[in-house]
């Protein structure tokens, strides 16, 4: 838990925080509407015994009391995603609507991709892309077990991103939700700590920012782009908003968020952040029992 | 599987239009529609699951059919120019270009809810047993080959997968990766 000290100037209730990134997460799932409803779902799981309790900002979240989600009726029939809670915002802030087009940047292993298909009711069209094959490979088995069909899937550099096999037009929505040093998985993975660095931090944040851009680049006037990370590096964070919007044109905008969360950071470790930032969420893991998180909203404004 | 009724051809056609297996080619709409031997047509598709399973055509309104692989088919909800070379285009839908066209468990499960003909309803405890992939003894009445799987759950029908019914056997066709055991 060592790299997390540097967040004591930032968290409030700092101990009650390192409490919270010390216990284990609790099992969640994601109700897949594109197969089953929650009413479905959760008849299904009092047939099996198995107990539920839905997240008080979504009733399609839910904590489940298994520690095999995985070996369930709901999970077989791809009724539900195992999905730990926070990380079903990002596709409820991009809010896709059903026809568009919407490209998820880093889509592997699938969980959010497969929301945001089921949020565009399986239609229109969704280019989930990773640069990862093996990762590739378990985002298509999730999305062919949840029943999607309104998905293209490439194996491409996000940074440099070709819209030529698909028209060459820009995307309505574009999800990035990149890979980082994944800090606020360690309720899940306790050894995310093993390999952290600073020097880790720093080069990913220069990959974030370039897929970022593309992203911005990529999605057409008046369209929206959401960044996400798992991370409280604000590095990762508001750096890269804050160096994205000063290149690309795009605006950091307000998001309708049910979920508690503190607002973007402004200062960090000597550097200014543009005041926008603020509209960034951060969701700390003691504030409702869950992973940690980071989620902005952009607007392309040409 | 050896005497699961099989037949390969590789599509090969007088002309050299061949399939190729590194792109997803749209299915033509009519059999006269063809230009690739042997690749099925989204007519023949929708004739398809409609004789075999009463599944209606119009649940594949909205849907294209594509073949990227010989003989294998994939459905898409969405909208690209064909042919494309991506890694991967909707669904895995179901094996053509063989005596016997063969569902995908992901199909049947997505747009098989519907099916009224050759569906075959489990017990609990012969459900488990499917979704284990185990063979197993049984009655029934339904035509002999591809079948759809189906159990109780939450007070309705789902679908589960896709089996084999030969000589009072069914034989779980279920992948590998999605068998559970629970």
């Amino acid at each position: 838990m060592e790299p997390l000290e540097r967040y004591r100037p930032i968290v409030d209730d700092f101990d009650a925080f390192l409490d919270a990134c010390e216990r284990p997460l609790p099992s969640a799932v994601r109700v897949n509407t594109i197969k089953s409803s929650t009413e479905r779902v959760t008849a299904a799981f009092d047939e099996a015994g198995v107990g539920w309790e839905q997240a008080d900002w979504n009733d399609r979240v839910m904590t489940v009391e298994t520690d095999r989600p995985g070996n369930t009726w709901p999970y077989f029939h791809g009724w539900v995603q195992g999905q730990e809670e926070v990380s079903s915002l990002p596709a409820v802030v991009l809010d896709p609507n059903p026809g568009e087009r919407v490209w998820d940047a880093c889509a592997a292993p699938g969980s959010k991709t497969t929301h945001l298909a089921a949020l565009m009711e399986d239609t229109g069209t969704l280019v989930a892309n990773d640069n990862n094959l093996g990762r590739l490979s378990a985002l298509r088995s999730n999305a062919e077990r949840l029943g999607v069909s309104n998905v293209a899937v490439t194996n491409r550099d996000a940074r440099n991103f070709s819209l030529k096999p698909f028209d060459g037009e820009p995307f309505d929505r574009a999800l990035v939700d990149v890979p980082c040093s994944c800090e606020g998985t360690v309720r899940k993975n306790p050894d995310t700590f093993d390999e952290w660095s600073l020097n880790h931090v720093h080069s990913v944040a220069g990959v974030q920012k370039g897929i970022l851009r593309r992203a911005v680049q990529a999605t057409r006037e008046g369209g929206t782009v959401v960044y996400a990370t798992c991370t409280f590096a604000p590095e990762e964070n508001e750096a890269a908003l804050d160096h994205v919007i000063a290149e690309e044109d795009c605006r950091v905008v307000e998001m309708d968020i049910d979920i508690e969360h503190a607002p973007g950071i402004t200062e960090w470790e000597g550097d200014g952040f543009d005041d926008s930032v603020r509209k960034a969420a951060r969701i700390y893991p003691h504030f409702q029992d869950t992973g940690g998180f980071f989620v902005a909203k952009l607007e392309v404004t040409a | 599987m050896s005497d699961e009724p099989l037949r390969t051809d590789g599509g090969r056609a007088d002309d050299g239009r061949t399939n190729d297996g590194q792109q997803f080619d749209r299915l033509p709409e009519t059999p006269a529609d063809r230009e690739v031997e042997g690749r099925a047509s989204r007519r023949e598709v929708l004739d398809w699951w409609d004789e075999r399973f009463g599944v209606p055509p119009e649940t594949f309104d909205g849907v294209t059919f594509w073949e990227k692989g010989a003989g294998k088919v994939w459905a898409f909800a969405g909208d690209v120019d064909s042919p494309i070379r991506i890694e991967g285009l909707g669904l895995t839908f179901m094996r053509t270009r063989q005596e016997h066209w063969k569902p995908t468990t992901e199909a049947v499960q997505r747009f098989g809810a519907d099916a009224d003909r050759n569906v075959l309803r489990l017990s609990p405890e012969q459900a488990e047993r499917f979704v284990a992939g185990e063979d197993q003894e049984l009655d029934w009445d339904g035509d002999w080959g591809y079948l759809i799987a189906a159990h109780e759950i939450a007070g309705e029908d789902a679908p589960l997968g896709v089996g084999l019914y030969l000589h009072g056997e069914l034989r779980s066709r279920i992948p590998k990766g999605r068998r559970r055991e629970f």
